[in-house]
């Protein structure tokens, strides 16, 4: 079994959230990376597929330099070997042409990644690599199970359950329950460092999006508690003060 | 998940002017040596140099303890059935209970500093942190150390892997600080096969459920004791119920009977009567261990509070903003960072004296020893301090929690529980205190640390005219380094005077050496400060470790204090006249120092944490 499992390096959730340039860059400056929350479970899948059926797991990471730290948990956490395009992921589109190209050379049974990042939410990357190199696509995938050479999942939907026979290779975006995120063992850290990590420069330079400006939220604003049994006094607020009904 | 270990985010450039990296050979730093010694910002360790590899390794045992031990505390605390058994397990499948270990025994074999960072980040777990400790240190140590090849073989790998759980057995009820007072009585069998060892021990941690056990014991009527290795298997053993403590509720700790409990004679570890010296030996790592995890704990507790006073709001504002809370949490924050910064440093000069003496051939074992031994005065400063400045911040912690401080729904209650453990085992703080004065006044006796020659000539500088002009230079902390050496001063005039005056009597006016040693612990913990940001601003630049500064400058505005107080103490007790006189003017010169505005310091240095919502230095 030869898995591909594509990771983002996004900012830690606790990161306090800056703007510069005019608000249309952000401030990376003091922000702790690690790696996306879903593209972790989709690692730790991998792994644990790996253990079970043998074969490799390569971590592969569309950014620059400063996300190897996270590219090394991932062989830590028991990735094969690691390969990083050494480009800033500037949208979907460009991150999903430098997986294709990988997933196209790679002839790998399985790609994994997180059903989206959480830093831009977008949840098209799986998509798009799909559509680029004609493979069948399933987002999100919150169990994953291979027998016999195909790959089984099961998922939530309205209303009930879905279960799917992919046949492989195939593409995956993962979310949990699909595995627990796996804290590398102190061997695996030290092991990470020996483990191949290949720099690969980027194929062309075309994006879909541009970006225009980013935003804070608007802050939030004064809560006001008022007791169940006080519906009146709701009411009261919600008409005079807040003057929404 | 959170990323905690990352501070400063290595730069390229922070990269390359690591000291450690290029492995700057350091001058051999003897231990104790800091009072005598001026030392440099470039000589010591900062944690700020910790490598990515280690960083990520103390974020695995941070997410270890976030997932595994946070969210059950209460099922710890309640002993259920194999619960910690488990967790340790699990600590040994991570291979956080190998770190010692040598890989050819199934260890990871990191160093010395890297095995301290773990031992902070478990700090934080109470009862938890315990276990672990028992198992890697105390518990493992001695046949590490002192194991033939066959022991090591046979033990280590298991206690590595945690399929083995270990105790260490060496208090009794009527030997506890006097621990070589043990009646445990080891007879050799008429076959010479087996010893026979009867007696009773006390206050054994993970006793409850351990598979090995190391026993101190005298054979027949030795004066000193013995270590034996005994398994739970063996005919004889039996133990009390649970203890029932104050805190670290969930730690096992029992009394264990040894009724004619027949050892095989190649379970005797070390050599016959060496079992004092590899108790103490193995507490030095103990010691410098603890100070480290109560690190830890502190940390921990700070973001509590920190998070907690955000949130909570009277009068209209979060508690955060009030001054007298601000105060807390820099006062909590800066005696943190005062000992994160003395610990590594601690850790460092050991990890160096440890390569030096494998590079001159000494086996690695006998290496990590005798690199302990050297350092036990900073050992025995760490747990003290460690454990003190845990004391005070889980007591301020409750403070700033109000009444839920007080309510065992909320954190702060089982914390301050736990942590009151720190001051007690692995050697009270009292016995630490005379100890590392009296390793001083034994190395200074034996010419080994100059430093009656040292305090002979600040008797010289008492009598001449004070000069003036010191420390004018504008450069950062060069008024603060001329403090420290003058508090140095302090303390080789009083110690100094003390041993002419007193003699051998000192060792029996034990409130004078408990003020030395108060001394010796501000002093290395000011000076460690003072140096790791100096270390840091040149790394960083002074305004990115504004609050760093006003630390190191808070923690030697009190330490000033400190150290006075304990000196006239001293001072008042066992000298008098014109002597007294001349040591009182020079303890007036040698503490003279600017007002600082603490309140302003503190400020800037609560704010810090309050916008980073937590520990954040
Ligand atoms: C939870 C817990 C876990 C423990 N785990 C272990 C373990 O795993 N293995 C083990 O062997 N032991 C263990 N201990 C024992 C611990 O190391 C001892 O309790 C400690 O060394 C103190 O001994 P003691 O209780 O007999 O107190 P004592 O020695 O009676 O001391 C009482 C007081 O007198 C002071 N004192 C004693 N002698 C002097 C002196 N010469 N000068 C000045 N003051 C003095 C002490 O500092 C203390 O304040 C544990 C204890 C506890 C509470």
């Amino acid at each position: 079994m030869k898995i591909l499992v594509c990771i983002t390096n996004v900012p830690d959730t606790t990161s306090r959230i800056a703007f510069i340039n005019n608000d249309t860059e952000f401030d990376k400056s003091g922000i702790q990376y690690v790696i996306g929350p879903y593209d972790d479970f989709a690692l730790a899948r991998a792994v644990e597929l790996k253990e079970e059926l043998g074969g490799t797991v390569t971590a592969l990471n569309v950014g620059e330099a400063y996300g190897d730290p996270v590219i090394r948990k991932a062989l830590a956490i028991g990735a094969d070997d690691a390969i990083r395009i050494n480009s800033f992921p500037k949208d979907s589109f460009f991150v999903a042409k430098q997986i294709a190209e990988v997933v196209k050379k790679g002839g790998y049974d399985l790609v994994l990644m997180g059903r989206e990042s959480s830093d831009f939410n977008g949840g098209q990357v799986h998509g798009m690599v799909g559509e680029m190199v004609g493979l069948p696509v399933v987002s999100p995938v919150m169990k994953l199970d291979i027998e016999n050479g195909k790959a089984k999942i099961a998922r939530e939907i309205d209303g009930g359950k879905e279960f799917l026979e992919v046949n492989l290779p195939f593409i995956a975006g993962c979310q949990e329950p699909i595995a627990e995120w796996k804290i590398p063992n102190m061997r695996g850290i030290m092991s990470a460092r020996t483990k191949p990590l290949q720099v690969l420069e980027p194929v062309g330079d075309e994006t879909r999006i541009s970006l225009k400006k980013f935003s804070l939220p608007p802050e939030k604003g004064e809560v006001k508690m008022i007791d169940e049994d006080n519906v009146e006094e709701l009411v009261q607020l919600l008409k005079n003060e807040a003057k929404v009904i | 998940m959170h990323n905690k270990f990352t501070n400063f985010r290595e730069t390229e450039t922070t990269r390359k002017s690591r000291p450690m990296e290029t492995k700057v050979e350091r001058q051999a730093i003897k231990g104790g040596e800091f009072l005598i010694r001026e030392t440099l910002p470039e000589e010591i360790f900062i944690p700020e140099e910790f490598s990515e590899e280690q960083k990520m390794m103390a974020q695995a045992c941070q997410d270890f303890i976030d997932k595994e031990v946070f969210p059950y505390q209460d099922r710890i605390d309640n002993m259920e059935e194999g619960f910690m058994a488990g967790l340790l397990t699990k600590a040994g499948e991570l291979g956080l209970l190998g770190v010692s270990i040598p890989e050819k025994y199934g260890g990871l074999g990191m160093s010395f500093n890297t095995s301290m960072l773990i031992a902070e980040v478990i700090g934080s777990a109470g009862s938890f942190s315990t276990a672990q400790g028992a198992q890697t240190g105390i518990g493992t140590l001695p046949i590490l150390y002192y194991g033939t090849e066959e022991q090591k073989q046979k033990y280590l790998p298991g206690l590595a892997s945690a399929e083995l759980k270990t105790c260490y057995c060496l208090s009794e009820p009527d030997a506890g600080s006097d621990a070589n007072s043990a009646k445990t009585k080891a007879v050799l069998t008429e076959d010479g096969k087996f010893y026979s060892i009867t007696g009773q021990k006390m206050w054994i941690s993970n006793g409850g459920f351990a598979d090995v056990l190391l026993v101190f014991a005298k054979i027949e009527d030795d004066k000193d004791l013995s270590t034996f290795i005994l398994e739970r298997s063996f005919d004889g053993i039996t133990m009390n119920e649970e203890e029932k403590k104050m805190g670290i509720k969930g730690s096992s700790t029992r009394q264990i009977f040894f009724n004619d409990c027949k050892v095989p004679v190649e379970n005797l570890l070390g050599e016959r009567g060496q079992g004092f010296k590899i108790a103490l030996n193995v507490l030095n790592i103990g010691r410098i261990k603890l100070g480290v995890a109560a690190i830890g704990a502190c940390k921990h507790l700070i973001d509590l509070s920190v998070n907690y006073g955000i949130e909570r709001k009277q009068f209209g504002k979060s508690i955060v903003e009030f001054g007298a809370i601000q105060h807390k949490l820099a006062k909590m924050a800066t005696k943190t960072y005062a000992c994160e910064s003395a610990s590594y440093r601690a850790g460092q000069d050991i990890e160096d004296k440890i390569d030096a003496l494998i590079k001159e051939g000494m086996d690695e074992q006998q290496a990590k020893l005798k690199g302990l031994e050297e350092f036990a005065i900073e050992c025995a400063i760490i747990k003290v301090h460690g454990s003190e400045i845990l004391d005070f911040a889980v007591d301020e912690g409750v403070q700033i929690f109000g009444g839920m401080g007080y309510s065992a729904e909320a954190p702060m209650e089982r914390a301050y529980r736990d942590a009151r453990i720190c001051r007690i085992y692995e050697g009270t703080n009292e016995i630490n205190r005379l100890m590392l004065v009296g390793i001083l006044i034994k190395r200074a006796m034996k010419g080994e640390l100059d430093v009656m020659g040292k305090a002979m000539a600040v008797g010289k500088e008492l009598q001449s005219v004070p000069s003036f002009g010191n420390g004018q230079g504008g450069g950062l902390f060069t008024k603060e380094k001329e403090t420290i050496k003058n508090l140095k001063k302090i303390i080789l005039m009083v110690a100094g005077d003390a041993v002419q005056t007193l003699g051998v009597a000192m060792k029996d006016e034990q409130e004078i050496l408990m003020n030395v040693a108060d001394m010796m612990i501000e002093i290395y913990l000011a000076e460690s400060t003072i140096l790791r940001t100096e270390k840091l601003v040149a790394l960083h630049g002074e305004e990115a470790c504004e609050s760093q500064i006003n630390m190191s400058q808070l923690y030697l505005y009190e330490a000033v204090d400190k150290i006075a107080i304990a000196a006239k103490e001293a001072l008042a007790s066992f000298s008098s006249g014109d002597k007294q006189k001349v040591m009182l003017m020079g303890l007036k010169r040698f503490t003279k120092t600017e007002l600082v505005n603490t309140k302003k310091l503190r400020r800037q240095i609560a704010r810090k944490m309050i916008d980073n919502k937590g520990y954040a230095f």
